[in-house]
């Protein structure tokens, strides 16, 4: 049995061991078997509970940096060059990534227009152009990993000029 | 039921055959369903009369599998089986001037028989109706899955014979598709013979599969799978479904193609900080970086000799093909027309570049004669991308969209010739086209 390992797990162990101690009865082997069962399932839950709220807190921070400044940054037809509005919601990205430092991905994509590879190699290049804005923000580069997914993962069906648009992008994640 | 004792002259034993044939069950595509839409314009007129094997009903129709192969080259026109006044099995049996009278001008006959348990051997023979004349006979032998095959080769022979070109109807296609399953894709890379049967799944994945190409024995497939969270090249046995990781460098790791004699790939790394062309040799392991340039290059293809690569270079400002000579890495530009040419490939006479053209804003799939320069526009669809020729050279696959749907579309290499591949459901992309087979 491994309770040793876990914090929460020894106290409650002690406490049951404690009630144990307190019944008339002589505590055998088998009962106390079955106690420390119970407890490390318990410890086990509590833990997990634990870890729940931790990735909740987690994933609340992240939200808020979401919610901060757009993380979703779009392009113009076989062009990586970056909008306006894409360095300003970029330089609060960076601001808030200096001050809550985290390893990011940027997912870079292209419209379905043109062939596969070649989409592949668009991806990255804008997903690079977001990257190297980033740097030179002050945000270390070690921290970001860059991956083109091409035209193979659309965020919008159709094969319009509205769905390319959504398509030809870079997201923060 | 001794068909083949009882005179086919006599009507009544036509009636019967017929019956009999009804009920040979047609083997369903599996998923990519084909459509003729446009054939050549003067098509030579062949008749199958049905290749059975007596007293056994057989699991595939033979002659509807040639009849089909013919008619998808869009060089030949077949006459219903429900014209037919006789089913001949043997040149001998064969009465000229009912065919002539049906307008046809060649005659297939043959039928399957039992060699020992489970071999089969389907004997055929290619008649000139107007010069009442036997052409051919032949027979090919298989065990009793392989009737598709001996249908195909059968199709292969007679198509050689009439056009001069070897058949290619024995070929597989390799190809990816993506289904919507519960608000996500699934990716699968598939491979089927040439007419779409006989599909089997190679790989299935939740994260997208590209670039399948097959090795030059058409006994592997290399392709790109986003598996591991990123792009990494694999390498796949087809006839033990063994695979192994090639690459997993940091960035891109895509478009994969074997060298002719099959001990090198070259393909496309962005480790260095842009997207550069290497050749693998899968022996050593060993990388050898091709180009050196801060564009994007990418898609490299072989020339049959092995000695050079076709690829794509947006180092000119848009995209266009590049020829590299591997010895002496000298680059040269091959495109001119347009402002995007990409994803080249070579036909086997070695003078037809296949690539993907945009012109007036629409992508096509256009040839370049490298000799002529002329540049010839073969496709009417739009979003057309993914070329590959038949090992014949007689006819290109790609892919297109029909509405927001992936289909394959095919077109013979003068444009005369189109069909579609649609996948029952679902999209369907990246056909690559096997090499010969045997």
């Amino acid at each position: 049995m491994n309770i040793s390992a876990n914090k929460f797990g020894l106290p409650i162990l002690c406490l049951s061991v404690l009630l144990a101690g307190c019944s008339s009865a002589p505590v055998d082997e088998t009962t106390s078997t079955i106690e420390d069962t119970t407890v490390q399932t318990a410890s086990l839950e509590m833990e997990m509970e634990m870890e729940a709220e931790k990735a909740a807190a987690m994933a609340e921070a992240a939200a808020e940096s979401v919610n901060s400044a757009d993380t979703v940054f779009y392009f113009a037809f076989d062009k990586a060059v970056l909008s306006d509005d894409s360095r300003a919601a970029l330089i609060e990205n960076a601001q808030f990534l200096m001050s809550n430092p985290r390893a990011v991905r940027l997912e870079g994509h292209a419209d379905e227009r043109g062939t596969r590879e070649y989409n592949m190699a668009l991806g990255e290049r804008r997903a690079n152009a977001v990257k190297d804005f980033m740097i030179l923000q002050g945000v270390s580069g070690s921290m970001i990993e860059v991956v083109s997914y091409g035209e193979e993962r659309a965020a919008s069906f159709g094969s319009n000029a509205a769905a390319w648009s959504m398509n030809r992008r870079v997201e923060l994640k | 039921m001794a068909h083949k004792t009882v005179s086919l002259r006599n009507p009544y034993s036509v009636v019967l055959l017929s019956l009999t044939l009804i009920i040979y069950p047609l083997t369903a595509w599996s998923e990519l369903v084909i459509r003729v839409t446009q054939g050549n314009d003067q098509p030579t007129v062949v008749a199958v009369s049905p290749m059975i094997m007596s007293g056994v009903q057989l699991t595939e129709d033979v002659s509807a599998i040639v009849e089909s192969d013919l008619q998808r080259s869009g060089l030949f026109k077949t006459i219903p089986r429900a014209n037919m006044l006789a089913f001949p099995s043997e040149p001998e049996d064969v009465y000229f001037r009912d065919w002539r009278l049906l307008g046809s001008e060649y005659l297939i006959v043959g039928s399957v028989s039992l060699l020992t348990e489970g071999a089969l051997e389907l004997s055929f023979s290619l008649l000139d109706v107007n010069a009442q004349k036997t052409v051919f006979k032949h027979s090919v032998k298989g065990v009793e899955g392989q009737l598709r095959d001996l249908a195909h080769l059968a199709s292969d022979k007679v198509y050689e014979e009439i056009t001069g070109i070897r058949g290619a109807f024995s070929t597989r296609l390799a190809y990816v598709t993506a289904k919507q399953k519960d608000g996500s894709l699934v990716y699968r890379l598939n491979v089927s013979d040439s007419d779409g049967a006989r599909e089997k799944i190679m790989l299935k994945s939740s994260e997208p599969i590209m670039s399948p190409a097959w090795s030059p024995l058409g006994d592997e497939l290399a392709y790109v799978s986003f598996e591991t969270g990123r792009p990494a090249i694999f390498r796949q046995s087809l006839t033990t479904a063994a695979r192994k990781q090639l690459t997993n460098f940091r960035g891109l790791n895509g478009a994969p193609s074997w060298s002719p004699d099959g001990k090198q790939l070259a393909l496309v790394l962005s480790k260095d900080g842009n997207p550069e062309i290497y050749i693998l040799d899968l022996e050593s392991s060993k990388f050898a970086r091709m180009t050196r340039h801060f564009a994007i290059d990418t898609e490299p293809t072989w020339t049959p000799d092995g000695k050079s690569l076709l690829f794509t270079s947006d180092r000119g400002g848009t995209p266009q093909i590049y020829k590299l000579t591997v010895a002496t890495k000298a680059v040269q530009r091959i495109t001119f027309q347009g402002n995007y040419n990409a994803r080249p490939s070579l036909a086997p006479d070695g003078r037809t570049l296949v690539v993907v053209h945009r012109a007036s804003g629409v992508f096509h799939i256009a040839t370049l004669d490298l000799v002529t320069g002329r540049m010839l526009e073969l496709t009417e669809t739009r979003l057309d991308e993914s070329p590959t020729v038949a090992p014949n050279g007689a006819m290109v696959i790609y892919a297109t969209k029909q509405g927001d749907r992936g289909i394959l579309s095919a077109v013979s290499l003068d444009a005369g010739v189109k069909y579609f591949l649609p996948a029952k459901s679902g999209d369907v992309r990246e056909p690559a086209w096997s090499p010969f087979l045997r």
